[in-house]
């Protein structure tokens, strides 16, 4: 039913541009009513949305090539989990998905705070309906999901890589952290037009916020997972432009919720923060620009399209509307607390401020560089891994350093002497975890060896604080330590569940710096019977088989795997070669060391007709470490977004004492 | 073809509705404006934030001495500043809580 389909998304984009219009008119005018009335359109546009994704989707799975989105995407040989996970591996249904969470977030934003907030509600409707409103144009006008053709036999088929449970997440994830960041833009801009600077519009977004911005950290994990076991180049992270626009928001979004602390604690910052919103949700929608646009050469642009010029168009009034209203609302955002002291812990999140900053804006750089150099020269050059690993040595380093240091200094000020006392255990930590690592030869990369002796640093702070904190709550009455400790967190749930975040980038550190500086490489053509080695490990080729699998015929090399005289068992490795879509995917053999996080990598690079193959293997000391980190980064993410009672029972006393409705 | 259109028109008529429920609901309303907080209020509200942030940093800085974070010399330096500013937005609360009108309720 592609009608209804159209129809719908028709019916969706009248709602939004109604919300946009009459919303924007009567919080103008004041007027009530009018007011209700655009906050329904924008969630009955959720309703609509739905049922146009309801839509596609029953497409997809009815194997409808009539749909020419669906013959793209799908085949009739494509199992079933692949075939929902085309809704968004394509352009149409990827920016459809986009409009249906936008939407969905809009109507959950509003109703939940449309009776404590509703004098900012009035403005944030039409700067969601804006949004909302620019999505619903694109997929009716400019790349519509249900464009008809006489139905082929079969369908095209989806590209190999794709074909990989992750997929199934990835993607989803990202979409979810992308629109996530209009709800803090929407209401950032919403404060900003209705004039209203008190904490609302942080207290309403602090936990949109924090989800957006688990969801992308989430979602790269997934994606570098991925990328290490399915696009088998050996890496998991190739600052390809479009890993790097889910990167450079992600970056953003990490500056805003460590600075929003400060105007929270301290009320400074405002105009700060503000450009910090606006930033992330430009660098969101640029994100969304590059990885479908198909305008840089990325293993992520799978198509290229018309909509490019629409996107930047957009983005360019997002940014020119936005800076002009903070321009215009300057003098009220203007705080009247100074920082008083370069040495405390707002000074130190400033910093960390301005280092993800730069990290962000060098990202930004890299990514555009070819676009700019082919528009001036006529040529694309594209900046390479070097240039991108100084500025994450040259920043990220720092950064590291700075998440150890800022726990441990006071608000304000802190006296030199404090400090002596108060680093003394962490460099100690720090010093003799260096001494070691040298001694057992990790100065072959200093990089390395100063990133895990800024981590020892960095843990021992996190187990201090977690220590001394709840040896402080037992001293305050809690009857067990086990009581202690989760009163301590659950007291301050941001503050500590932030610290398990900081523990899980700490081991994303270790494992970054394991698997990148201290790895190692060897490359042979073997034929059947030969052996080569890399470093403690020897591999024997023993045989090739081949299988059909459901839509692929698999080739795979097993390879006998021995550490010095233990047998470890059998590797496999080979290539998947696509029938429908007429592609070769390398499926790639991994052994990992669950004990030391350690992992042997087997790339099947070419495999010839006499059955000798052409193998590249990898030893990647600490990489699991990378992908504990996404669990360790779950858990923290969930303690910090997990609801506050006391805080919340403070926050309807307050709105009670102004008349506002305790129900938010 | 023809159910498709049917279910796209009540999709829209079912949307026309709910766009309209808040002047069907209220056809003709004692007031239409938009209930906002006046001076008085965001005044009030301005100050409740100022009189928690406040409380919390008081609150913080207790914890932090408590745990060793922050040393007693510094804790000397902070606290008066930090009970002068509480007991300044406490004042500035109930002298705004006197003058003005007290809170109505809002629905």
């Amino acid at each position: 039913m592609p009608e209804l389909g159209r129809a719908a998304l028709l019916v969706t984009l009248g709602l939004t541009t109604y919300a946009l219009v009459a919303g924007a008119y009567a919080a103008h005018l004041g007027r009530r009513r009018l007011a209700r009335s655009a906050q329904n359109a924008l969630v009955a546009s959720f309703v609509t949305t739905a049922v146009a994704a309801a839509v596609l989707l029953s497409a997809l799975l009815r194997n409808d090539f009539s749909f020419i989105y669906v013959a793209r995407t799908t085949s009739e040989a494509l199992p079933t989990a692949y075939t929902i996970s085309a809704f968004w591996g394509g352009q149409e249904g990827s920016l459809l998905l986009w409009l249906l969470v936008l939407t969905g977030f809009g109507a959950a934003a509003v109703s939940l705070n449309r009776r404590w907030a509703r004098d900012l509600i009035v403005w944030v409707v039409p700067v969601f309906a804006a949004v909302a409103t620019f999505f619903a144009f694109l997929v009716v006008a400019v790349a519509s999901p249900f464009a008809t053709q006489s139905a082929p036999a079969d369908g095209a088929g989806m590209t190999p890589s794709l074909q990989n449970p992750y997929m199934l997440a990835h993607p989803p994830l990202l979409y979810l952290g992308y629109v996530g960041l209009t709800v803090p833009f929407a209401f950032a801009i919403g404060a900003l037009l209705a004039g209203k600077f008190d904490e609302r519009w942080l207290i309403a977004t602090r936990r949109w916020t924090l989800f957006a911005w688990a969801a992308l950290g989430i979602g790269q994990l997934l994606g570098s997972h991925w990328a290490y076991v399915e696009v088998g180049w050996g890496g998991y992270y190739a600052w390809d432009p479009v890993e790097n626009a889910a990167l450079m928001p992600w970056l953003a979004a990490t500056a805003f919720l460590h600075s929003v602390m400060i105007q929270e604690k301290r009320g400074m910052l405002k105009v700060w923060n503000v450009l910090l919103v606006i930033l992330a949700f430009s660098l969101a929608l640029f994100g969304t620009f590059l990885t479908r646009s198909g305008v840089v050469n990325s293993i992520h642009s799978f198509t290229e399209s018309s909509i490019g010029p629409w996107f930047l168009g957009f983005i360019a009034l997002t940014v020119a509307a936005s800076l002009a209203l903070v321009f215009w609302r300057l003098p009220q955002l203007r705080s009247p607390t100074k920082l008083e002291s370069p040495v405390s812990r707002e000074a130190a999140f400033l910093y960390n401020n301005l280092l993800l900053l730069a990290l962000c804006l060098a990202i930004l750089w890299g990514v555009v560089y070819p676009l700019i150099s082919e528009a001036v020269r006529g040529e694309a050059v594209v900046l390479g891994r070097s240039y991108y690993d100084f500025f994450l040595r040259a920043f990220g380093l720092p950064l590291l350093l700075l998440m150890g240091i800022g726990p441990l200094i006071a608000w304000r000020r802190a006296s030199l002497r404090s400090l002596a006392t108060t680093f003394r255990v962490p460099t100690i930590v720090a010093v003799v975890a260096g001494a070691v690592l040298l001694s057992l030869g990790a100065g072959s990369s200093m990089p390395g060896l100063v990133a895990y002796t800024f981590s020892a640093f960095v843990l021992a702070t996190i187990a201090l604080e977690f220590v001394r904190g709840t040896k402080a709550r037992k001293a305050l009455g809690a009857t067990s330590w086990p009581t202690a400790f989760s009163s301590l967190i659950s007291r301050n749930r941001r503050r500590y569940g932030g610290y398990v975040v900081h523990a899980a980038i700490v081991l994303f550190a270790i494992g970054v710096a394991g698997s990148s500086a201290f790895d190692s490489v060897a490359e042979a053509k073997l034929a059947k019977g030969e052996s080569m080695r890399i470093g403690d490990y020897t591999l024997d080729y023993r045989s090739l088989e081949e299988r059909a699998g459901p839509n692929a015929t698999e080739i795979r090399a097993t390879l006998g795997v021995r550490r010095g005289d233990r047998d470890l068992g059998t590797l496999q490795a080979g290539k998947n070669a696509y029938t429908i879509e007429q592609q070769v995917s390398n499926e790639v053999g991994i052994r990992s060391d669950r004990l030391t996080g350690e992992d042997l990598f087997v790339i099947a690079e070419q495999i010839d007709p006499d059955g000798s193959v052409y193998f590249r293997v990898f030893v990647k000391p600490l990489v699991n470490l990378i992908w504990l980190a996404g669990l360790v980064f779950l858990v923290g993410s969930l303690i910090t977004l997990w609801p506050d009672r006391r805080e919340q029972r403070r926050l309807v006393a307050r709105a009670s004492e102004v008349g506002l409705p305790a129900t938010r | 073809l023809t159910l498709a259109l049917l279910l796209g028109a009540a999709l829209a008529v079912g949307c026309v509705v709910a766009v309209a429920l808040p002047f069907l609901r209220e056809p003709e309303p004692e007031s239409d404006a938009l209930d906002e907080l006046d001076d008085d209020d965001r005044r009030r509200l301005a100050l409740l934030e100022e009189r928690d942030r406040a409380l919390a940093a008081l609150k913080e800085l207790e914890f932090d001495h408590r745990t060793g974070t922050v040393s007693d010399e510094d804790y000397r330096a902070q606290v008066g500043a930090l009970r002068r500013d509480v007991a300044a937005a406490l004042q500035a609360l109930a002298r705004v809580s006197g003058e003005g009108q007290p809170a109505r309720k809002r629905n």
